[in-house]
């Protein structure tokens, strides 16, 4: 009996393994696929994608589904790459990026919708020794492709700098390249995927500099303002501060209506004045001027 | 009635005929998985050639890894450079762990077996259970600032990369070190006393001896194991694709490139065929790793 319980648990494993392998296609984490109940009227809606904007869409969707109690909502990471392609498939319902579908090689997106929950601002960051406070956007292009490499250059201390750059391909990387390189390559530098292990290493390597979203900003690293112009939320609503990106969740054109239910809470007030302001994003609401794919900024 | 009794088959034998049908079903999903996941990520990482034209060879030798397409429509291929840094970072830490390892397992058999097996015994298959991105944090935040006072540079390099994977693979080359002294037969080394040979005559010239063969099973399997580690070495490396110049300048091994690249690619583009081709060569070479293990054991066999 005890051979018996043994042997079907282990095809059970093996079976699921299969399922796990087969169903994917190709970059699904295959993780927690949260047990959805039989009941026909209930509905499921996956989202997957962005790293940046999953504790957001996490939050809002625990909230909803307290209303929404026949909806599941399950919320999964992985990349604005893999949320772009896995929506386009048909994959997955919802596919959250940093960046703009068009803006992505590979990815159709005549035939995606786009649904903008959230503006997220993005800033230069230093080690506290550095010495420099302001620096103009000139200069942040010259060190991020390798033309000024000492700090005294910019009015700092005597010093090498330590550029750490974002991975290749992400958003964060895209949004940061558009507004301030302007088609320039980017030095040969470190890349790191998460904004928690920039943080880590600009606080703790001496001449550092690297860019992260606002709500990383702690006490232990220096922020710097362009031109004069401080990294705060209320410059971005302006686009007097230039580096900041939609939080976009891509549909196909055809959605049931839990999903526009989902979708539409994710632009109401509740949302966007509740968690979107608590974990430190900036709200659609907010903003006074509205961006294009193509990165051309205008009046709203 | 009974006579049908007699014919029917017994709960026994239904009972072994299902065990064995559930044996074959069990083995056949195991090869169908080995079969498809070799497959998926040989199709998924040749399209760079075949359908990207990248030269197989110019991916092999050259070290600049540039994906997104230039102006004139060209894109760096090459995995020279983190194939080096995975080599290095992986054989040092080998050289590292190899012998603490082997000291502590001498030490956990031959001299104090009790205490060993007690105490020494489960503090190291504790370290086996401490997750990677642990002993990447603890990296990240005590060994590259170290590193970085005493040797120079930013810290970030194959020295903190090595160092981290010694420390990971120390408990898998002492546990299975242990495990093959200890299958030294106890009559050799009653033996060996008897004719006279001291405490290390016996070590080096019985336990040592005989189960060389299995030590350098346990070491491959170390290799193994540090070879595919991402984590880890991936927040530590430096993440700089570009040919190390010492073992303080920042690069990156395979499998971190994959870990920091993967989720921003889209299917079926150059840039995500091009990763799909690294996971192909860390597939082969650790395919090389159980070959030689393979090999090592049939020797053992044969003596």
């Amino acid at each position: 009996m005890k051979r018996k319980l043994a042997l079907g648990s282990l095809i059970a494993a093996g079976l699921m393994l299969l399922g796990a392998c087969s169903g994917s296609g190709s970059a699904s984490n295959g993780s927690s696929s949260s047990s959805s109940s039989k009941k026909a009227e209930s509905a499921k809606i996956m989202v997957v994608g962005s790293t940046a904007l999953q504790p957001l869409v996490e939050q809002a969707a625990k909230d909803f589904q307290k209303e929404n109690s026949n909806i599941v909502v399950n919320v999964q990471g992985g990349g604005s790459g893999t949320g772009l392609s896995q929506v386009s498939q048909g994959a997955v319902t919802i596919g959250n990026s940093d960046i703009f579908a068009e803006a992505k090689d590979g990815i159709d997106a005549s035939k995606l919708v786009d649904h903008k929950v959230a503006v997220v601002g993005m800033g230069p960051v230093v080690n506290k020794e550095v010495g420099v406070k302001n620096i103009t956007m000139a200069q942040l292009k010259d060190i991020f492709t390798g033309k000024i490499t000492n700090w005294k250059d910019v009015g700092g201390k005597d010093g090498a700098i330590t550029v750490i750059n974002r991975a290749e391909g992400s958003g964060t990387r895209a949004t940061f390249e558009n507004a301030v390189l302007d088609g320039a390559k980017a030095v040969k530098s470190q890349e790191q995927d998460s904004n928690g292990t920039v943080q880590q290493i600009v606080r703790s390597t001496p001449g550092s500099i690297s860019y992260l979203a606002f709500s990383y900003f702690k006490d232990d690293i220096q922020p710097l303002s362009i031109d004069g112009v401080e990294p705060t939320d209320k410059n971005v609503t302006t686009n007097e501060w230039k580096i900041w990106s939609y939080e976009h969740m891509y549909t196909q054109e055809k959605i049931d209506s839990a999903t526009k239910k989902f979708l539409e809470y994710m632009d109401s007030k509740d949302v966007q004045s509740g968690p979107v302001k608590d974990l430190g994003y900036i709200s659609m609401h907010d903003m006074k001027v509205v961006k294009d794919a193509k990165n051309k900024v205008s009046e709203k | 009635m009974k006579e049908d009794k007699l014919f029917a088959r017994s709960k026994e034998i239904r009972q072994d005929n299902w065990g064995r049908l559930l044996c074959y079903i069990s083995v056949t999903i195991l090869l169908l998985l080995v079969v498809t996941i070799v497959y998926f990520i040989s199709s998924k990482g040749l399209q760079t050639f075949t359908k990207n034209h990248v030269n197989v060879w110019s991916f092999l030798t050259t070290a600049d890894w540039n994906t997104s397409l230039d102006a004139h429509g060209h894109a760096d291929i090459g995995a020279l450079a983190l194939i080096t840094t995975s080599f290095s970072t992986t054989m040092l830490a080998a050289a590292m762990a190899t012998p603490l390892a082997f000291v502590i397992a001498i030490y956990v058999v031959a001299l104090k077996p009790k205490f060993g097996q007690r105490f020494v015994q489960p503090v190291i298959e504790l370290l086996l259970g401490i997750p990677s991105v642990v002993y990447g944090f603890i990296g990240l935040t005590v060994l590259v600032p170290i590193i970085r006072g005493r040797f120079g540079g930013t810290g970030f390099g194959i020295l903190a990369g090595a160092l981290i994977l010694a420390l990971m693979i120390l408990p898998t080359i002492t546990s299975l070190s242990i495990e093959s002294l200890r299958s030294v037969d106890p009559s050799y080394q009653k033996f060996a006393y008897t004719l006279g040979c001291t405490h290390w005559q016996m070590i080096y010239h019985v336990m040592l001896r005989i189960s060389a063969k299995k030590l350098m099973i346990a070491v491959i399997y170390g290799i193994a194991r540090a070879f595919g580690e991402a984590l880890a070495v991936q927040m530590v490396i430096g993440n700089t694709v570009q040919m190390p110049t010492s073992l303080v300048s920042p690069t990156a091994t395979l499998t971190s490139k994959l870990t920091t690249d993967i989720g921003n690619t889209i299917d079926g583009t150059l840039p995500n065929n091009a990763l799909w081709t690294l996971a192909l060569i860390l597939l082969l070479i650790s395919l090389a790793f159980n070959l030689i293990v393979k090999g090592f054991t049939r020797g053992g066999e044969a003596k």
